[in-house]
């Protein structure tokens, strides 16, 4: 292999250092309406009157628009206006809207709005959520419309219910002498992409539709406007260019249906929604919450025999993907470990805190931070290493998922080998806790991963390469590149494939529905996988066309023909043969006269045998394999002061095979930066109103310049069969395991269970103070 | 973005500047003087700052001098907290400010305007607390010189019209030996969890605080504790808190009581640093 | 209600990229709308437009500047420079070498800090590539890929200009 798993150069690469990246909100011509919007500025309130006098009257308005015939909307369940009706559920919640010639004029217009706000009382924790003493945030649960897949429990704050069933639980527990319990919490927090998020919509004289916008999801778009507002699904047409990050937060469609909103009240003029990193941070979904019960039973030995968890995610105030994600904290509910008897309810809870969407990793940090902390806690009622207790317990081919999945060698990755491999890069035999000097000692924490992806079960991916008449290449997938360079990874597929120069593998950064094949969401670390077999797919089609050409121009069976540096040939006598830019746009005799056409690759893949979870037992086949991995965290603790810095990150993850070592690395250290970030300081603060109080960079500080680790970055190879050259997902990985580590390292350099995020050094200090947080 | 749109005059004087201060007055607007424009700008597009002109002070050449006159170290109001950074005249200034912000928001920054600001951690005002400083201070009924120690009470008590000129440090100060210390709620960044500067003159130790409660101060009686050699320090810092002024802050950067005992922590370490021996 | 009398429009001339530009803007516009909507200068990213992200940044008079937090009218008489002035230079070349973006939301802020850092030091210590270099945001990379890439081009730089 020549071009796979080197570090080729992103075909994003000059655009993107010479400014001239177009991201969704660089497109802005003349005649486009701006639109601001007009936010809730209490978590939970009755809308009593809305003033839009004073607004009408600015120059440049041409519409204002507040709640009111607009469709309820969500993914799985429809419980949300796009603009609020009656009443606000959340801090940012849109309560209006106003459109105007200039950003000025839309937001001075939107300033002189004056609502009247009756505060009612905040559910600000998932645990209170459930208490029958607090309000019911959505007496109307029953009458929503939604999927088959999700249980809310109508009467109560419970948007989802997944149960985990497996095994016996009453055995587990006769047969542990050990067990353990801990209880975890944190707040929601963000992903704080550094574009946030934008969106422009026009109607057309003949209907279409037509939005742009910075997503992660523009199929999804398509689908939904057509759906909640009744469009001709082939009348939508959705152009996502490059996206400026977006880790999950741009799978959710919201300011798409504002944009369209938007445009109908001005007959159709096109329109953008933009929003201001405030609105970003508090109106758009954020980072999901947990609350979190782990009780571990084992034996003697540390074999584990039990695992009981009850998850109640903050879910926010609309279901929209949160109860996904619920459902996905419990098809992989326990560690990456080989356990019989496992009990698990998993409930998304509705709060009046900003709603939730995807994440990176998908729930998989939140349940491994409170699962893999109780595995040190009960490492350490053992007096057994914690690594060592992993690795006793890790789970192999042959062993079964919580969702009750038969594993093999292709469907798992080897964890026993990423422990072993990070043992030896945080030189785990010196011991955990290093003494440096009086005052600084030195400590390191683990965790082991795994992540499946929960995507719809028929959820697909498709390719189209076209050819230039140079014999070069384009490749037309409908993957988004937001920054993990999976285009210029099927680039390296197809010139693999195709023998091509990857110079002369040209990439469509830009998505637009119509035109390019669908790629179902560019989330889950499965357009590698997905797009990756569909590009092969794409390149085997083109190749076997111009095969069959040449076999006709070169008179000599396909079989005989070779292909190599673009040009195909006899096998048995190279000299004989075409060039492909002779070939791919149809064949010229001497005499004029043209033999074929155009050459047009197809490619699609759909993941084959996922299934939906049994309501009773949760099992089901949730996603085609399982990335596993071993991560570690090093920090220098400060014994008086209670702060430290982190000095070393640690990631050893079964990758299958690496595509790209210089993306794969970059994903990697860039997930363990934001997941270093999310464990260590990165949270929503809300006051009693359920106003978020960090609703700005000031205030809500993701990781700087400097103040990141040394990263390492270790692969193993343990091929998935079934993906393009062995590759498993690999996009969230880095991350999934960085909150527990970094909790596990300071609980042990502190000497007190840390269990709350972010690891401040206040929490630290409250724990030695023996006060509760 | 601003929602609103203002005048802009940036006067060559200091009386134009005041001039134009009472124009946009008698017109019923609502003129303010701008540094950096930092805070008026981003305050301003979340309608906490709202103005109808803005009077620039960076063409007023009394306000860009920097350099020695007599015996006096003289730092215009709009000199960006970057120079500091570069000239290290003041050492103490350089600590303290350099830890303002970050590197590009510095070179946007004044010193005028950190001091004058609404965003109460005014950290640069440290230092000239701590030197005895003197302010040169222009308005409608002159241009005056206070000692920063007189008119600075929790903020720079400015009359209608009025605005801060240039600050002035005796030469004797700059040298002397001091220490800045910005603790953050976690890691290198942010606003202070809280801001102690302190600076030996005469072997005594002067202090002054930032973070601690919603405005920076400077406190006479904290240093005569803390100054008390018959007191180890740790008895020294815990007395000084009786003297703290009120409410210690409680915020998202930090509770009162996690506060505490982190100024109890660093002023501990600063006396040890400067403090030479512990007890007589 | 018309917010907008024309005594507070002005038409200004501004230098960017060594080029002038005739522009007509209110007093309280930012650089950074003006740069981005007046004249199409795009490379500079709106983050916050609170200064604290250094998307926007771009160099005014050599020294990197947010230009969420100054006003076009300010920047008279000033020698602009944004992405789109960079040609082919040094640190854009590590940037695609060392892979030191992934979404290339930050990059144009960040590659414009390290320009006006090495235009002002050739050899800065690794503390000062920290403070200038922590103005500003990437949330995709680690920032290990973005240190490599100013280390290398100070590493080069002993004997080429880095223009
Ligand atoms: C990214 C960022 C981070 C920050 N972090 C910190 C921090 O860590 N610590 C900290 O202390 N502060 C911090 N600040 C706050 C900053 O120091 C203040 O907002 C300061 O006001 C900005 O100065 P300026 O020159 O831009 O002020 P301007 O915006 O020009 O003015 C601010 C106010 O001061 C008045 N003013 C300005 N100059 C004068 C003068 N010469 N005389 C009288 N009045 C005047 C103005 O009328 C206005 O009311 C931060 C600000 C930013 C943008
Ligand atoms: S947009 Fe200017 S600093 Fe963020
Ligand atoms: S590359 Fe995406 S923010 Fe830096």
């Amino acid at each position: 292999m020549d071009i796979i798993g080197k570090g080729v150069t992103r075909k994003d690469a000059w655009e993107k250092v010479t400014g001239q990246a177009i991201y969704t909100g660089d497109h802005k011509e003349t005649k486009i309406l701006h639109v601001k919007k007009v936010i809730s500025p209490y978590g939970h309130a009755n809308i009593k009157n809305i003033d839009i006098t004073k607004a009408e009257k600015v120059a440049g308005v041409r519409a204002i628009i507040t709640g009111g015939n607009l469709p309820l909307t969500g993914e799985e369940i429809r419980d949300r206006y796009p603009i609020a009706q009656d009443k606000v559920r959340y801090h940012g919640e849109v309560v209006a809207l106003v459109v105007a010639d200039t950003p000025k004029q839309a937001k001075f217009a939107a300033d002189s709005i004056q609502v009247i706000y009756e505060p009612l009382p905040v559910i600000n924790s998932p645990i209170d959520a459930i208490n029958p003493k607090y309000p019911l945030l959505h007496p109307d649960l029953d009458t929503y419309k939604k999927i088959s897949e999700v249980f809310p429990e109508p009467g109560t704050n419970i948007a989802n219910r997944t149960k985990i069933r497996k095994g016996d639980i009453k055995k587990g527990w006769q047969e542990s002498d050990i067990i353990v319990e801990e209880k975890f919490s944190f707040s929601p927090s963000d992903h704080v992409a550094m574009e946030t998020r934008c969106s422009l919509a026009e109607i057309r004289a003949d209907n279409k539709v037509v939005i742009s916008s910075s997503s992660q999801a523009p199929f999804m778009i398509k689908r939904l406007i057509s759906d909640y507002f009744g469009v001709e699904i082939g009348n939508v047409i959705v152009n996502t260019p490059l996206v400026g990050g977006a880790f999950g937060g741009k799978a959710s469609v919201q300011l798409e249906l504002l944009a369209y909103i938007a445009s109908k009240a001005v007959n159709g003029r096109l329109v953008i929604v933009e929003n201001s990193r405030e609105e970003d941070i508090l109106t758009s979904p954020c980072h999901i919450g947990l609350d979190a019960t782990v009780k571990l039973g084992c034996t003697k030995s540390g074999l584990l025999k039990i695992a009981e968890m009850t998850y109640l995610w903050d879910g926010g105030a609309y279901a929209d993907k949160a109860t996904d994600l619920s459902r996905a904290g419990a098809v992989d509910c326990t560690g990456p470990y080989n356990i019989e008897n496992i009990w698990c309810d998993s409930l998304c809870m509705y709060t009046n805190h900003p709603y939730a969407s995807p994440y990176r990793g998908f729930a998989h940090s939140e349940v491994l931070f409170a699962f893999e902390r109780t595995m040190d806690s009960l490492s350490k009622k053992l007096g057994i290493d914690p690594l060592e207790l992993r690795e006793m317990n890790a789970i192999l081919p042959g062993n079964s998922t919580p969702t009750q999945v038969q594993l093999n060698s292709s469907t798992v990755g080897n964890l026993p080998k990423c422990i072993s491999e990070l043992k030896k890069k945080m030189n785990w035999e010196e011991g955990q806790l290093v003494k440096i000097n009086d005052n600084t000692i030195r400590a390191k924490g683990i965790a082991c991963v795994w992540k499946t992806s929960t995507i719809d079960t028929n959820a697909g991916s498709g390719v189209i390469l076209t050819f230039n008449p140079d014999g070069s290449v384009n490749v037309i997938s409908g993957v988004i590149e937001i920054g993990t360079g999976t285009k210029t990874v099927l680039a390296q597929i197809v010139s693999e494939k195709l023998k091509m120069d990857i110079d002369h593998v040209k990439v469509q950064m830009e998505v637009n529905t119509q035109s390019t094949p669908e790629h179902w969401k560019t989330v889950a670390s499965r357009a590698t996988l997905m797009a990756g077999r569909a590009a092969i797919q794409a390149a085997e089609d083109a190749l076997l066309q111009i095969k069959q050409l040449a076999s006709i121009v070169l008179r000599a069976p396909v079989e005989d023909i070779d292909l190599g540096q673009e040009r195909v040939y006899l096998r048995g006598d190279p000299e004989i043969g075409i060039p492909f830019n002779q070939l791919v746009y149809g064949y010229k005799y001497p005499d004029g006269s043209a033999i074929g056409g155009q050459i047009i690759g197809r490619g699609q893949y759909t993941i084959p045998h996922i299934t939906n979870l049994d309501p009773e037992t949760g099992a089901g086949k949730p996603g085609p394999e399982w990335t596993v991995g071993a991560q570690g965290v090093e920090v220098e603790y400060d014994i008086n002061e209670y702060t430290y810095k982190i000095v070393r990150a640690i990631s050893v993850i079964d990758a299958g095979k690496v595509l790209n070592q210089k993306t794969a690395e970059g994903q990697i250290m860039g997930a363990m930066s934001m997941g270093l970030a999310f464990g260590g300081r990165e949270t929503f603060y809300f006051d009693n109103f359920g106003r978020v109080l960090n609703p700005q960079f000031r205030t809500y500080r993701p990781l700087r310049y400097g103040e990141n680790p040394e990263y390492i970055c270790e692969f193993v190879n343990t091929p998935q069969l079934d993906a393009p050259y062995g590759a498993r997902g690999l996009g969230e990985h880095g991350l999934l395991g960085m909150p527990a580590a970094l909790g596990n390292c300071l609980s042990l350099a502190a000497g007190i269970p840390l269990n709350q995020l972010p690891l401040i050094p206040e929490l630290i200090w409250r724990g030695k103070k023996g006060s509760r947080l | 973005m601003l929602s609103y749109n203002f005048e802009y005059y940036k006067p060559k004087s200091i009386k134009e500047a005041i001039e134009q201060y009472q124009t946009s007055k008698s017109q019923d607007k609502k003129p303010l003087y701008y540094g950096g424009g930092t805070e008026i700008l981003t305050l301003g597009r979340l309608n906490y700052i709202y103005t109808d002109a803005i009077i620039d002070l960076k063409g007023i050449p009394e306000c860009k001098e920097f350099g020695f006159q007599n015996n006096e170290l003289v730092i215009g109001s709009t000199l960006s907290l970057s120079v500091f950074e570069e000239n290290k005249v003041f050492p103490l200034l350089t600590n303290t400010s350099k830890e303002v912000a970050d590197y590009s928001s510095r070179n946007s920054i004044t010193i005028g305007g950190n001091i004058c600001g609404q965003i109460f951690y005014r950290e640069a005002v440290l230092p000239f607390l701590l030197s005895d400083s003197t302010v040169i201070i222009a308005g409608p009924s002159g241009v005056k010189k206070f000692l920063i120690n007189e008119i600075f009470n929790k903020e720079l008590r400015l009359d209608e019209g009025e605005f801060l000129v240039q600050i002035g440090t005796e030469k004797e100060y700059l040298k002397a030996p001091y220490l800045s210390v910005k603790k953050r709620k976690q890691w290198d960044t942010g606003y202070p969890l809280l801001t102690v500067a302190a600076l030996k003159k005469d072997g005594i130790i002067r202090f002054a605080f930032s973070g601690v409660c919603p405005y920076p101060f400077r406190s006479i009686q904290m240093e005569k504790i803390l100054n008390d050699k018959k007191l180890s320090y740790k008895d020294r810092v815990l007395a000084s808190f009786e003297y703290l002024p009120s409410p210690i802050l409680n915020d998202i950067e930090g509770s009162d009581g996690y506060r505490l005992f982190v100024l109890e922590n660093t002023l501990s370490n600063i006396l040890s640093y400067l403090g030479g021996e512990e007890l007589e | 209600m018309n917010r907008y009398p024309t005594n507070q429009r002005f038409t200004i001339n501004l230098e960017i990229n060594k080029e002038w530009y005739e522009i007509d803007i209110l007093a309280s516009d930012i650089l950074l709308d003006v740069l981005r909507d007046k004249i199409g200068l795009t490379g500079a990213k709106p983050g916050c437009l609170n200064g604290d992200c250094g998307a926007c940044t771009v160099i005014v008079n050599n020294q990197p500047i947010k230009s969420c937090l100054m006003l076009a009218i300010e920047a008279i008489d000033t020698e602009i420079l944004t992405i789109e002035g960079l040609k082919d230079t040094p640190i854009q070349r590590a940037f695609v070498e060392h892979f030191a973006f992934q979404c290339g939301y930050c990059t144009s802020g960040f590659i414009l800090i390290c320009q006006a850092l090495l235009l002002n030091d050739n050899n800065p210590s690794p503390e000062k590539i920290k403070t200038w270099l922590s103005s500003n945001i990437c949330r995709c990379t680690g920032y290990k890929e973005i240190e490599e890439s100013i280390r290398s081009v100070i590493n080069n730089i002993k004997n080429q200009s880095i223009k």
